[in-house]
């Protein structure tokens, strides 16, 4: 616990950044929705003369009308880009920056099995994703109640699960990543993040790139398609998490036999 | 038991060679000097020994206890002090010794409290503000406040002001009065010299020499002063020579046979052949390659 409680302390402080940026513009989206709503017809035209474009962010399937497909596309962007890129920075950064800031020497001269650290550590990534999607659900639910909707909570909750489920693969690569590295890997985590949701684009752009829905997380969150379905594809979700829990895997494996510089 | 007992021990980062078949016996309760220049593997040692990094043949035992698989057992008995100190930004000095503490799952704040104050360490300072002889102190309370039963302390005195360097080794020879065991790596001599029973000395990642203090400081060589003149040339075995004012001084190592006689033919009005210093016998093994010393 001692660890896990160092973790969160550390983390704090991106954590309340990042939780509080996020929580913002997902609010002011959907505080934009009763306006969009009465433009409904021109912005539904608008839409329909961009093309590709469209298809990319799933706007061609989905209801702009409906505060649903309005969620999905603007509110889904802000949670899945602003959730992968944390995720992606908390996982790669968890055993990496012990090295990086030649702090693994104190922390490994201490009794503990480094089975145990990393173990402390990917509990705290775990739980500071979790208590950002909660917090994240929780100002979704109240900005919809403010602008005075009916919560549709079935499709609300699918949404945010995916994107829960994307944190957490992304997490997981990036950790595994983590313990192979000897120096910060920030850069590597957000162009993971940023990559993965470029090959979602271009997945939705031509049926010829379809097969990249199954290398990036963003291919199960498309809103478009949970809405339709109702629920998320398994056939796209769980390679995604046996990745994340081979890369898991290999943290634990290389973290065991690595030499600390 | 020994407290640290190696055999063997080598270490190579790919084709670079950290250290190569060390053997080497800590006695319980002893107070060993580890000495060499950087880079001669002394770092390498300590981390091997820590379990940090994993020897590429050899063995380590603390306390008969195997470095690989009893790293935590070993580590709750062990307080290590790194040559350079590094703490996470933001954190008081308070902060980084519970945390310490906390991962030992013991209560330290007591014995933390009289280091403190014996060092003069402010405890509520933050630790990215602190001077490198104050991260120092911090990180000697983090070492010693469990009261640990082996004590390896690496370049222990580097940043640490004079008066501060007394106060440590005074904190030290109390500790080593109550049984600890103490382990210190150093390039500083004359602390060696002046605090330790054994020492060995390492070089290019091998023991070249090992045994106590006083058996070292009796080396072949000797430090020869001579008032007058003598000739010397084609005289084996002499370093780091001196020419006076009114003679020579020299470190000699060869057969003293020879330099009696030449000594004999010259015009010699004083002569003192003496021990030399604990960093001129180093200075020797530095330059000579050096003799293993285990029996002394």
């Amino acid at each position: 616990m001692t660890i896990f409680r160092h973790e969160l302390r550390l983390g704090r402080t991106a954590f309340a950044v990042w939780t509080a940026a996020v929580a913002s513009l997902l609010a002011v989206c959907v505080f934009l929705y009763p306006e969009m709503k009465s433009q409904m017809g021109a912005a539904s035209r608008l839409f329909a003369s961009m093309g590709r474009f469209t298809a990319a962010f799933g706007m061609d399937r989905l209801d702009f009308g409906t505060l649903i497909g309005f969620y999905a596309v603007e509110c889904g962007s802000i949670l899945g880009l602003g959730g992968a890129f944390f995720a992606s920075l908390l996982g790669v950064s968890a055993l990496a920056k012990e090295e990086r800031g030649h702090t693994a020497e104190f922390l490994l001269t201490h009794p503990l099995s480094r089975a145990r650290v990393v173990t402390a550590k990917l509990a705290a990534v775990l739980a500071q994703i979790t208590a950002m999607n909660l917090i994240l659900l929780g100002m979704a639910l109240a900005a919809v109640r403010l602008i005075g909707e009916e919560f549709p909570w079935r499709e609300l909750l699918l949404l945010h699960g995916a994107y829960y489920l994307l944190q957490l693969e992304l997490a997981g690569i990036c950790f595994g990543i983590s313990a192979f590295l000897r120096r910060g890997g920030a850069g590597f985590g957000m162009g993971l993040a940023a990559v993965m949701y470029f090959l979602d684009l271009v997945a939705n752009v031509t049926d010829k790139a379809r097969f990249l829905k199954y290398i990036t997380p963003f291919g199960y969150c498309d809103g478009a398609d949970i809405i339709a379905a109702g629920r998320l594809d398994p056939a796209l979700l769980i390679p995604g998490m046996l990745c994340a829990f081979g890369a898991v895997a290999a943290a634990y494996w290389q973290y065991e036999t690595k030499d600390i510089q | 038991m020994d407290a640290i007992r190696t055999d063997d021990l080598t270490k190579y980062y790919g084709g670079t060679r950290g250290i190569e078949h060390i053997s080497l016996t800590v006695g319980q309760g002893d107070f060993f000097g580890f000495i060499g220049p950087n880079g001669a593997g002394k770092s390498t040692f300590i981390r091997t020994l820590l379990g940090l990094i994993r020897p590429s043949s050899g063995q380590a035992r603390i306390f008969g206890l195997n470095v690989g698989r009893d790293r935590v057992k070993i580590l709750e008995r062990v307080g290590y002090l790194p040559a350079e100190a590094s703490f996470w930004p933001g954190m008081r000095v308070r902060d980084v010794l519970r945390l310490s503490a906390g991962l030992r799952r013991r209560d330290c704040q007591p014995e933390a409290d009289r280091l403190c104050e014996r060092l003069r360490l402010d405890p509520s300072r933050k630790v990215e503000t602190l001077s490198l002889g104050n991260r120092k102190k911090a990180a000697i309370v983090c070492a010693l406040q469990h009261e640990p039963e082996l004590l390896i302390l690496d370049e222990p005195t580097s940043g640490l002001d004079p008066l501060m360097q007394r106060e440590f080794f005074d904190i030290l020879r109390e500790r080593s009065a109550q049984g600890a065991t103490i382990f210190l790596s150093s390039h500083i001599l004359s602390e060696v010299q002046r605090n330790c029973a054994h020492a060995a000395i390492i070089r290019d990642g091998s023991i070249i020499a090992c045994g106590s203090v006083e058996s070292l400081s009796r080396a072949d060589a000797r430090r020869v002063s001579v008032r007058g003149h003598v000739e010397l040339d084609g005289l084996a075995g002499i370093r780091d020579l001196r020419r006076t004012p009114d003679g020579v001084d020299f470190l000699y190592g060869g057969d003293m046979r020879e330099l009696l006689s030449a000594l004999a033919k010259g015009d010699v009005r004083d002569l003192t052949v003496s021990e030399p210093e604990l960093e001129e016998v180093f200075l020797h093994y530095y330059e000579e390659g050096g003799v293993r010393h285990d029996d002394l």
